[in-house]
């Protein structure tokens, strides 16, 4: 199935990544070549085959159900951009 | 020179008190200043922390303290947290970020009194097979083409600077991460010992993330002992990364001395591609030649699925790291683009911040996860994605370890491979599937090609079976003899 450029720019926005129309046309080339070679996967049988998620060997642990972290905002807000008192600070959302 | 001593070595000889740690750090300081220009395996040194930190080191040598890296100078990749130490993944996005934390490896590391010379390039997010996608420029390979020594070679990626600088003598061993072969690829191409271990051997908190159910911080070291004497500091289990394993941590050190006599070695039989040179082939069998000469007995074994490891990874790592990359919006930390509205803001801030590969991997990964392609892509990629570990998991009912070579070729040139993105993801055939299962690997240099460029074999284990693995490669090491010295290193 082939992207066109109205998929790329729909996939661009939901990345959050702004895109003109001339990276828009090379990712439509770039994103076919890949999909086109990772179309290969369909060969594979995978009936009856549980996902894997990730190659952890062993079960997770849990914790305590409590806060044991936090309390220093200013390490927090260190490498902030942009601050007012002890938030981020961000432009005006207009709805 | 001090610089060309092995870790092992050094760690003797600033105990017998034959120089100090301060002599030790100065060497790889001149030598860093020296080459570092040409090379760019360093985005920065800290000087001044490093000799405060080899001043501490040789007043706890006076002491008798016998910590097992005290005073022993080592590069670490940028993708490691280093408190108060600026941190960029390679990436302009956090080319302002001062991290106020320190990663657990590399806390590990100074508790056991390592030195920091400073922090390496690389791929920007990990995301390169060349060290060529670094906002902050390629790095050069210390080793070159016989008949060709014009032509810059890349050192390999994504941990192309850790490697570069082991190789070159500008620091003694380094941290790196693997997540489709970031270690054990560059590795082979720089001449080193790299090393990969078992997913949640090493504790990926503070380790800026790609792909979290792929990234597997490990070390690179010139001998096989020296990884291990790394990989024993790196190792252990940490409450704060869930997916951190609890278990002890061996002496892997003294896992390179063992015999492999008995051991059962499989050559899988899938682990050759299209266009892979003679060379590679024959220095396999050299490799099953020297192992059958220890005393192991090698059997032929097949992973069925291995053609398909690198189409799974290049739907799940993407998938990841479009997730994982979510977080630089300009808000937070890193860089900001203004704009009238949040909504242009966090555009504009990923448009300029990300790289070209990165921005290419997102868009990939979020389509695979969006609405009506999550099954054929997402969801089948995982189902692959057992299979691939399912055949190593029969492989090693029959055997104990794995030999395969670790890249289908030597260092390419500065450029190369660049036409279109897959051919430059072909490089990490070899290397992807042990990521995709999590089971350990080991790159060690076996030899030369025709132009003396270094060439790597991989040795491949069950889970938390690393001192087998160290057992194997130490064997392979010795067979090989490989004194090879790249021609681009400190004092040369």
């Amino acid at each position: 199935m082939a992207l066109d450029p109205a998929t790329v720019r729909r996939i661009a926005t939901l990345a959050r990544i702004r895109m003109d129309d001339a990276e828009v046309t090379t990712l439509v080339g770039e994103l076919n070549t890949i999909f086109g070679w990772i179309e290969q996967l369909n060969e594979v049988d995978i009936a009856g085959v549980d996902p894997l998620a990730g190659a952890a060997h062993m079960a997770l642990k849990l914790r305590e159900d409590v806060v044991n972290d936090g309390g220093y905002p200013e390490e927090i807000l260190f490498n902030a951009p942009d601050r007012n008192g002890d938030f981020f600070a961000v432009p005006k959302v207009v709805e | 020179m001090l610089t060309d001593l092995t870790i092992a070595e050094a760690r003797d000889g600033l105990r017998a008190k034959q120089f100090t740690a301060e002599a030790l750090t100065l060497e790889h300081l001149h030598a860093i200043e020296a080459l570092n220009p040409r090379l760019n395996a360093y985005l920065s040194v800290g000087h001044a922390q490093a000799m405060e930190q080899a001043r501490a080191a040789d007043k706890a040598l006076a002491e008798g303290d016998t910590r097992p890296l005290l005073g022993i100078p080592l590069a670490i990749k940028d993708l490691f947290c280093t408190k108060g130490v600026r941190t960029t993944a390679g990436s302009k996005i956090l080319m302002p970020f001062v991290p106020p934390y320190e990663s657990t490896v590399t806390a590990n590391l100074l508790r056991d009194g390592a030195v920091f010379l400073g922090k390496t390039n690389m791929d920007e997010f990990a995301m390169g097979s060349s060290n060529m996608t670094s906002h902050y420029g390629p790095v050069e390979n210390p080793w070159k083409r016989r008949q060709d020594p014009s032509a810059v070679l890349v050192p390999g990626g994504s941990s192309g600077g850790s490697a570069a600088a082991v190789a070159a003598r500008l620091a003694m061993g380094a941290t790196g991460t693997d997540t489709g072969g970031s270690i054990r690829q560059p590795a082979s191409f720089c001449g080193l010992v790299g090393v990969k271990p078992t997913y949640g051997r090493c504790s990926r908190w503070g380790v800026v993330a790609f792909a979290s159910s792929l990234d597997h911080p490990g070390p690179f070291g010139r001998t096989v002992r020296d990884s291990a004497i790394l990989l024993g500091s790196m190792a252990g289990h940490d409450p704060k990364d869930s997916t951190s394993a609890d278990v002890a941590v061996p002496d892997f050190e003294a896992a390179c001395s063992r015999s492999i006599k008995g051991l059962r070695i499989g050559v899988p039989k899938e682990y050759r591609s299209d266009g892979m040179p003679g060379e590679i082939e024959t220095l396999w069998q050299q490799g099953v030649a020297w192992l059958r000469d220890a005393g192991a007995e090698i059997i032929d074994v097949s992973l069925p699925h291995t053609k398909y490891g690198l189409g799974t990874y290049y739907i799940i790592a993407p998938a990841e790291a479009s997730s994982n990359l979510a977080r630089y919006d300009g808000v937070r930390f890193g860089l900001r683009v203004d704009g009238p509205e949040l909504r242009d803001l966090y555009e504009r801030t990923r448009a300029e911040g990300f790289g070209a590969e990165a921005r290419r991997r997102i868009m990939i990964g979020t389509y695979v996860l969006s609405a009506g392609y999550y099954d054929a892509y997402y969801l089948r990629a995982q189902k692959v994605r057992a299979l691939i570990l399912r055949d190593f998991t029969e492989a090693f009912e029959k055997v104990d370890a794995l030999l395969t070579p670790t890249a289908p070729s030597a260092a390419f040139a500065q450029g190369d491979k660049s036409d279109d993105p897959v051919t430059m993801y072909l490089n990490d055939v070899f290397t992807v599937p042990a990521d995709l299962a999590g089971v350990p690997a080991a790159s060690v240099p076996g030899g030369l090609d025709r132009d003396g460029l270094p060439l790597g074999l991989q040795v491949i284990t069950r889970p938390f079976d690393e001192e087998t693995m160290f057992a194997v490669a130490a064997a392979l090491e010795r067979a090989a003899g490989f004194a090879a010295l790249p021609t681009l290193r400190a004092g040369a």
